[in-house]
């Protein structure tokens, strides 16, 4: 049964699903059992040299990046048709728009790493884990920045197109999705196979601050109306509290609560 | 009327000696931790100086507290909530480890392990970060205790805002005061304002600000909103810590610890009930001088009937509100007017108030002449500038601050009458809209304070507040995570280091 068993099923076929499986139940794992380790491990208060500039050009480049592949994979080869994107326009938007946001992630990113490894606050607080998927990130940019060179060799999308239906399989529950990637170029095997062990670390690290990041404008600005946020251990809200010592002072009296005034 | 109580604090500077005894106890009880060595729960200043961390009053530069925009609307002063949400990647207006000062410690084994020397070995500092020697302090939790360092940087104290400051550098002019300082759990709180998270909250019960550990999700929001600059990041577990007003003694009727092992016996504790539907409005004065007079109109008498009735109604506990009768707290606030809420103009509504303190007169060689007023001493010719108290405690307006000297002054007058001449002289009390039953009592609490005077602190109602059969098998007082303490097995899955709880064991 192994003569026709390819490495590339292995990672492009099983490991996707190994990768969102850890992904899932880690972070939901963590978040119900070890909340108080939920958090974004921000230096900002060791250190602030470097950190303004790198932390907003890191983030808001993959930020834009994670949505720029979130968007661009995700979105039905058929819905580009129905709005008649051509699919050399849509590879040249993902080159613009990605190319310059991975730079400056990449930028970001190495101030980041820099500060990390260089600053002796921010060294003797880090974790292993802190140091390493950093460095993993780092480098997940740099491919991916470096697959631009073979993209601008066929800017016609066909491949693109290949990378999408690639994704579309797995998360449809496509066995042969794997089939689809298996001749393209290294880098991009590469830049895959890097993402989905990151994927896999994410709960592990402080990676989980991501999902908060995700949650925080919504938790902000949607769930809570006020500014304030006032908590009762009372078991009863107001309202019913009131409505019971109303409804006690017209069964017994008014004075049945206000003795000896 | 919504009707909650809440512990306010009030501490009188007229007899705080800045011996840091509350700054001790309650950093060995909150912060000896990794993490927040640096921070201070309660600290102990000494004015004029920039303080803790250096120059936390200027909200010019930190951007706490909170603006009242051209239409009335308030909104923290760092941004709105899209503009929270956009510094989240880092936060421009956060002080750094060096505002505070990096935490350190001293090599003292060396002096007991130092091989034979030529000379006598020293303990030279070693940071609390980093492990590393530090050659030369820069800052530390007191660095300007006594007025240490030159009148020139220390004259950046923000309370100098439109007074002659020059003078006071002089030796001859020169004058002191102590400033405690701790979270003033405030009505309005611009840290819980501040949180993307919904981490911090206030009470409703206690009126207690606590941060929810596992919600906390170090976005470090707080520490800029607070205008006190009294929410710490704990960098070690990457959470922010602030004092709890040591929630686990009020809850069984015991004072905070700093107040309990006050020395000067400064601290009073004690039930105030406010009207939780004002605070909004009185946040939002339209003159800054107005919101010392607007806080106290959100307080609620608590032997108007009219108010007992809707706390009852609203479920304040009938020996809180026994309790809101008899607090020194509210005798200072309202009563006799000389307590005041520490810089009223954040909008804060701090519930940690102050009672100014009395200084000797300004010029030593004027002792036999000091400027009277109606046979009472002139108290803007006292030594601490006037101008210099209201800003801090007024928002700048100095009539309230006059006339809690006077009382103070007139307190001392009266009670020396009485005390060495046996006469109980009314038209001192007179003088300064109070009676003599009122200065006798007042006296009894802020001169004499007795334990009991100063502590009228009701315990929570845990049968009102929590099933006790889901209580039941809980873990207590943790340190965050509830029972968990992040390790799975012997490895730590969710990252964090391993810490050992053993005690650590001495043998002789």
């Amino acid at each position: 049964m192994f003569e026709s068993f390819d490495i590339n099923f292995v990672i492009f076929g099983v490991m996707p699903y190994v990768a969102l499986t850890v992904f899932l139940v880690g972070s939901i794992a963590r978040y119900e059992r070890d909340p108080f380790t939920w958090k974004s491990s921000s230096s900002q208060l060791l250190r602030r040299k470097q950190l303004i500039w790198g932390s907003i050009l890191f983030h808001v480049g993959i930020l834009t990046v994670f949505f720029g592949h979130l968007v661009g994979l995700f979105t039905p080869v058929w819905v580009l048709d129905a709005l008649g994107v051509p699919y050399g326009l849509k590879q040249w938007m993902a080159v613009l728009i990605g190319g310059p946001a991975g730079l400056a992630a990449l930028i970001g990113g190495t101030m980041l790493i820099h500060r990390r490894l260089t600053d002796p606050r921010i060294r003797a607080t880090s974790t292993t884990l802190d140091i390493l998927i950093m460095i993993l990130i780092w480098l997940q940019l740099a491919i991916g920045l470096l697959t631009i060179t073979q993209s601008l060799q066929h800017m016609d999308g066909a491949e693109m197109i290949r990378f999408m239906e690639w994704s579309q399989s797995v998360v449809t529950w496509n066995i042969n999705a794997w089939v689809t990637v298996v001749d393209v170029h290294w880098l991009f095997k590469l830049h895959i196979f890097l993402g989905l062990i990151i994927t896999m670390l994410f709960p592990f690290t402080r990676l989980v601050h991501i999902w908060s990041g995700f949650a925080a404008p919504f938790r902000y600005l949607v769930a809570r109306s006020g500014y304030q946020i006032v908590r009762s251990r009372r078991r009863r809200p107001l309202e019913e509290r009131r409505r019971a010592f109303d409804r006690r002072q017209g069964v017994e009296g008014p004075k049945a609560h206000t003795p000896a005034e | 009327m919504k009707v909650r109580a809440q512990i306010g604090k009030v501490l009188n500077l007229d007899k705080c000696i800045g011996c840091h005894t509350c700054s001790v106890t309650c950093k060995n009880v909150w912060t000896t931790r990794e993490g927040v060595e640096y921070a201070w729960f309660n600290n102990v200043e000494t004015k004029p100086g920039t303080g803790y961390p250096t120059d936390w009053e200027n909200q010019k530069r930190w951007n706490g507290g909170w603006v009242r925009s051209a239409s009335g609307k308030l909104q923290p002063k760092q941004g709105a909530k899209w503009r929270i949400l956009a510094n989240i990647f880092a936060n421009p207006s956060m002080p750094e480890i060096d505002d505070y000062y990096e935490p350190f410690d001293f090599d003292y084994d060396h002096l007991k392990s130092a091989p034979d020397m030529q000379a006598f070995p020293t303990a030279r500092p070693r940071s609390k970060i980093t492990g590393e020697r530090m050659e030369k302090i820069e800052k530390g939790p007191n660095w300007e205790e006594i007025l240490g360092g030159e009148f020139a940087k220390r004259s950046a104290d923000y309370n100098f805002d439109k007074v002659q400051k020059d003078i006071y550098g002089e030796y001859e002019n020169t004058f002191m005061m102590y400033l405690p300082r701790l979270c003033e759990h405030c009505l309005n709180p611009t840290c819980s304002a501040s949180c993307p998270s919904g981490a911090i909250y206030k009470r409703e019960e206690d009126g207690i600000v606590l941060i929810d550990q596992e919600k906390c999700r170090g976005w470090r929001m707080c520490i800029s909103g607070c205008p006190y600059k009294k929410v710490y990041y704990n960098w070690d577990t990457g959470k922010s810590e602030k004092c709890t007003f040591c929630y686990p003694r009020i809850e069984s009727g015991q004072p905070t610890v700093c107040s309990e092992t006050c020395v000067g016996r400064i601290r009073y504790l004690g039930v105030i009930l406010y009207d939780a539907d004002k605070i909004e409005a009185a946040a939002s004065a339209e003159r800054e001088t107005d919101l010392y007079g607007a806080q106290l109109d959100v307080f609620l008498d608590p032997n108007d009937p009219e108010v007992i009735a809707a706390a009852r109604r609203d479920g304040v506990p009938e020996d809180w509100i026994e309790a809101a009768k008899i607090s020194p707290v509210w005798k200072m606030a309202m009563d006799w007017k000389v307590a005041f809420p520490l810089h009223p103009e954040y909008r804060t509504l701090p519930m940690v108030w102050y009672i100014p303190p009395l200084s000797p007169i300004q010029n030593a060689a004027q002792a036999g002449q000091i400027a009277m007023s109606d046979q009472m001493p002139d108290v803007r010719s006292l030594r601490i500038p006037v101008k210099y108290l209201a800003n801090m405690l007024t928002a700048g307006d100095e009539e309230p601050i006059v006339s809690a000297l006077e009382r103070m002054s007139a307190m001392r007058l009266y009670m020396r009458a009485l005390t060495v001449d046996g006469v109980r002289d009314e038209g001192i009390a007179a003088r300064v809209g109070m009676s003599g039953r009122m200065i006798e009592d007042m006296y009894k609490i802020m001169a004499i304070a007795d334990y009991e005077d100063r502590f009228a602190i009701p315990t929570a109602h845990r049968e009102q507040n929590e099933a006790g059969a889901d209580i039941r098998g809980g873990c207590g007082f943790t340190d965050g995570n509830g029972c968990s303490d992040g390790e799975s097995g012997k490895t730590s899955l969710f990252g964090g280091k391993k810490k050992s709880f053993a005690l650590p064991l001495e043998s002789f």
